[in-house]
C-alpha cells in the first residue's frame, strides 16, 4: 500500500472515529451544569487546541534536524506539519467563537488564549508564505527551518503572556498542575477524542507528506 | 593549491554541477568558456564558498583570507567614497589601520585611480567601476583570484587594460580561474583550458602552444557536438 | 571573541556611516514617527479617553512600525552592487556580520525613538521626568528582543518576492510578547505605580532578549547563503 493510501485510510478511520467521539459526547456524557451543551463544542476544542500547538514544536524539531543532518524527509514532514497545525488553529478560531457566543455573550474576545491561537495562525500563515515565496526548493527548505525554530521558541512566550495577561478564558481543567477536576466520564470522552485527533493528525501529515514526495518525484526535484 | 573534487549541485531540478574536478598549482590560470547557463558562475561560487555544493568539496590554500573575487558586480556601496569602500575591506580581510591605509594608495596607484579616491562610488563610470572594483579584489594580495565574466560591460579600451593588469597578476605567480562565455576573451591569459557545458567539463586540457584562435576553434566545436 | 567583536564593529560602523551619507532612511523613520505620533492623536477621542490611558498603546505601536522601516533597510542597502556577495566571500564570519548588522538596527532605532519619545510627551501631554530612567531602560530592553528577530528575517527574505511585505507578516506574531510587555511595563511606569507589579513582565522581556538574540546570532548562519 503507497504512503498515500495509508494515510488516507488513518484520516477515514479518524472522521469515522470522531463521528463516534460525538456520539459519546451528545449521548453518554452528562451536560455541563454551568455551560449547558455548549460545553460539548470542548471535545472539539481543546483536542484540536493542543495539536495545533504541538504541530509547531514537531515543525521546529524537524527543523531543527533538517538544519544538521540536511534529510529532505524532515523538511517535508516539517512542511506537511506547519499546513496540519495551520488547519487545526483554524478548527481552534471556529470552534472557539462558536462556544464563546452563548457563554461570553460575543463571538470575539481578546482573551489571551484565543489571542495566543490567532497567532499561532499567523505564524502558520507565514511560514507557508515564506515556504512559497523562495524559487530554489533547497533555499527555501533552509529558510522554513530557520523560521520554523524561532516559531518553536516563541510557542512558551506566547504562553507566558496567557498567565500573565487577565484572562477571561476558562483555566485549563485537565492540564494544571493539580489532580485533573472534570468528572470521569467527560475525561473518558475526552481522551478518547484526544486520541481520534492524534490519529487525525498522522492521518493528514501522512498524505501531505506523500504528496509532496510525488510533487517532487514529478518535477524531477 | 585550489582543488576541486567531484562537485555536484542543482538548483531544483536545473543541474548546475554534474562531477567536476581539477586543481590548480600557483602559476597557473583556468580558463573556462561555455554558454550561458553552464554552470561556470555556481563553479566559482563554490570554490569562493559561496555555496556549499550537494556533493564533492573544493579547497583553497588560506581559505577565504587568499580569495580574491571579480564578478558582474562591483561590491561597492555607491554612497561610500572608493578609499573608504577599500578601507572597509581591508578591515575585512584583517589587515591593520596602517596596512590597509598602505595597500589602498598602493593598489589605487597601480590601478591609476589616485586621483579619483575621494570620489563617491556611484559616480564613477562603468570602465573606473571596474577598476575600483578590481582594486578592492587586489587589497589584500590574495593567492587565487576568481573572474566572473570579467570584461562584459567594458569598452575596447578598458577591457585591453584588464587583460594588461590580468597577464601582470598572472606573472606574480598567483592562481587565477577565469570563467566567460565569450570564447575571444581571456584564452591568451590561460595555462589552462576547459569547457563548461550542462555543469560538465567536456575538455579540460592544458593550452600548450595552441593559439587563442585555435582554441577558439576548438570550442565551437566542442559546442556544435550533441 | 575580540576578532568577532572587530569585525561586527567594522560592518556596524560602515551601516552608519552609509545612513549618515544618504539621512534617505533615517529622516524618513523620524518623519514617520512624527506623523504616526499625529495621527494618533486624531485617532482618539479626548473627552472619552485620557491620554494617559492610551499613551503606552500608542508609544509601543509607533516604535514597532518605525523599527520596521530599519529592519527592511538594513540587508536592502547590500543588494547595491551586489556587496552582500563581497561580505559573504570574505573572511567575515557570519555571527560578526549579524551582531553588526544588530547593532547597525539598534543604533538607527534608538535615533528614532530618542526623537519619538520627546516628541510623544509634548504631543501628549505625559509626565515622564520621574521615571525617565527606567523608562528609557524598559525601552531598550523591550527594543533589543524584536529588533534582534527582525534583524534575523530581514536577512531571511531578501531573496523572496515580496521582501518588504513578507518581512511585516512574519515579524508580527515575534512584536507581540515584547510588545505586551512594554506596553504593560510603561503603563506601570506612567501611572506611578510600583514596579514591583511588573516583574513577571520585565521576566519575560529579558527571558525574550536572552533566547531570541542567542537563537538569531546561531541561526543566522543559515539565512544569508546561497
Amino acid at each position: 500500500m503507497s504512503l498515500l493510501h495509508r494515510g488516507r485510510w488513518i484520516t477515514l478511520l479518524g472522521l469515522a472515529l470522531l463521528a463516534g467521539v460525538y456520539v459519546r459526547a451528545l449521548a453518554f456524557t452528562p451536560v455541563e451544569r454551568l455551560q449547558g451543551p455548549a460545553q460539548k463544542i470542548y471535545y472539539l476544542h481543546v483536542p484540536a487546541a493542543i495539536w495545533a500547538e504541538t504541530a509547531m514544536v514537531l515543525v521546529g524539531l524537524g527543523s531543527i534536524f533538517y538544519l544538521f543532518l540536511k534529510d529532505r524527509r524532515l523538511d517535508r514532514f516539517a512542511a506537511a506539519s506547519a499546513e496540519v497545525g495551520t488547519v487545526f488553529a483554524a478548527i481552534v478560531l471556529t470552534t472557539g467563537p462558536i462556544w464563546g457566543k452563548p457563554i461570553w455573550g460575543t463571538w470575539w474576545t481578546w482573551d489571551a488564549r484565543l489571542t495566543s491561537t490567532l497567532l499561532l495562525f499567523f505564524l502558520y500563515i507565514g511560514y507557508l508564505l515564506l515556504r512559497g515565496a523562495v524559487r530554489d526548493p533547497a533555499l527555501g527548505a533552509r529558510y522554513a527551518a530557520v523560521l520554523g525554530i524561532c516559531g518553536m521558541c516563541l510557542v512558551p512566550f506566547i504562553h507566558l503572556s496567557v498567565y500573565l495577561f487577565r484572562t477571561l478564558h476558562p483555566q485549563p481543567i485537565i492540564l494544571k498542575p493539580s489532580a485533573p477536576s472534570l468528572p470521569g466520564s467527560m475525561l473518558a470522552t475526552w481522551l478518547f477524542s484526544l486520541g481520534v485527533f492524534t490519529l487525525l493528525y498522522v492521518g493528514f501529515v501522512t498524505q501531505r507528506y506523500a504528496l509532496s514526495l510525488l510533487w517532487e518525484e514529478r518535477n524531477g526535484a | 593549491m585550489l582543488l576541486a573534487e567531484g562537485l555536484h549541485h542543482a538548483f531544483g531540478r536545473v543541474v548546475a554541477l554534474d562531477g567536476v574536478s581539477f586543481s590548480l598549482a600557483p602559476g597557473q590560470t583556468l580558463a573556462i568558456f561555455g554558454p550561458n547557463g553552464a554552470g561556470k558562475t555556481t563553479l566559482l561560487k563554490v570554490l569562493a564558498g559561496l555555496i556549499n555544493p550537494q556533493a564533492g568539496s573544493a579547497r583553497v590554500d588560506g581559505g577565504r583570507r587568499a580569495i580574491g573575487w571579480i564578478g558582474h558586480q562591483s561590491h561597492l556601496y555607491g554612497h561610500l567614497t572608493v578609499r573608504e569602500n577599500l578601507l572597509f575591506w581591508g578591515s575585512l580581510y584583517g589587515l591593520s589601520a596602517a596596512r590597509r591605509a598602505a595597500r589602498a594608495a598602493e593598489v589605487l596607484a597601480r590601478l591609476d585611480m589616485s586621483d579619483r579616491a575621494g570620489e563617491p562610488v556611484w559616480s564613477l563610470s562603468r570602465g573606473l567601476l571596474q577598476r575600483a572594483a578590481i582594486a578592492k579584489a587586489l587589497l589584500h594580495d590574495p593567492a587565487v583570484l576568481l573572474l566572473d565574466e570579467p570584461f562584459t560591460g567594458l569598452d575596447l579600451a578598458a577591457a585591453g587594460q584588464l587583460r594588461v593588469l590580468l597577464g601582470e597578476l598572472h606573472d606574480g605567480g598567483r592562481m587565477m580561474v577565469l570563467a566567460t562565455h565569450n570564447v575571444d576573451e581571456g584564452a591568451e591569459l590561460a595555462t589552462d583550458v576547459a569547457f563548461q557545458r550542462r555543469g560538465r567539463f567536456v575538455h579540460f586540457a592544458p593550452r600548450g602552444t595552441r593559439s587563442a584562435a585555435e582554441i577558439a576553434a576548438a570550442y565551437r566545436r566542442a559546442m556544435a557536438d550533441g | 571573541m575580540a576578532e568577532l567583536l572587530r569585525q561586527a564593529w567594522a560592518v556596524a560602523r560602515k551601516d552608519l556611516l552609509l545612513e549618515f551619507r544618504t539621512r534617505t532612511a533615517i529622516v524618513s523613520a523620524v518623519v514617520f514617527t512624527a506623523l504616526v505620533l499625529t495621527v494618533f492623536n486624531f485617532g482618539r477621542d479626548p473627552t472619552a479617553v485620557s491620554a494617559l490611558d492610551l499613551a503606552p498603546t500608542i508609544l509601543w505601536v509607533t516604535f514597532t512600525f518605525a523599527a520596521m522601516l530599519a529592519l527592511n533597510r538594513a540587508f536592502q542597502l547590500e543588494l547595491e552592487n551586489q556587496a552582500l556577495e563581497g561580505l559573504l566571500v570574505s573572511p567575515l564570519s557570519r555571527t560578526s556580520l549579524y551582531w553588526g548588522k544588530l547593532l547597525a538596527n539598534l543604533a538607527f532605532v534608538a535615533v528614532v525613538e530618542s526623537v519619538g519619545l520627546p516628541l510623544f510627551v509634548l504631543f501628549f501631554n505625559v509626565p515622564v521626568g520621574r521615571v525617565l530612567l527606567p523608562l528609557v531602560a524598559v525601552i531598550a530592553l523591550a527594543t533589543l528582543g524584536f529588533v534582534a528577530v527582525g534583524t534575523l528575517f530581514s536577512a531571511l527574505v531578501i531573496r523572496t518576492r515580496f521582501a518588504e511585505l513578507l518581512l511585516v507578516v512574519l515579524l508580527l506574531p515575534f512584536l507581540v510578547p515584547p510588545l505586551i510587555g512594554a506596553v504593560q511595563v510603561t503603563a506601570r511606569l506612567l501611572g506611578d505605580r510600583p514596579l514591583s507589579e511588573a516583574v513577571g513582565y520585565l521576566k519575560l522581556l529579558a527571558a525574550y532578549d536572552i533566547v531570541f538574540v542567542s537563537l538569531a546570532s546561531f541561526l543566522f548562519r543559515f539565512t544569508v547563503d546561497e
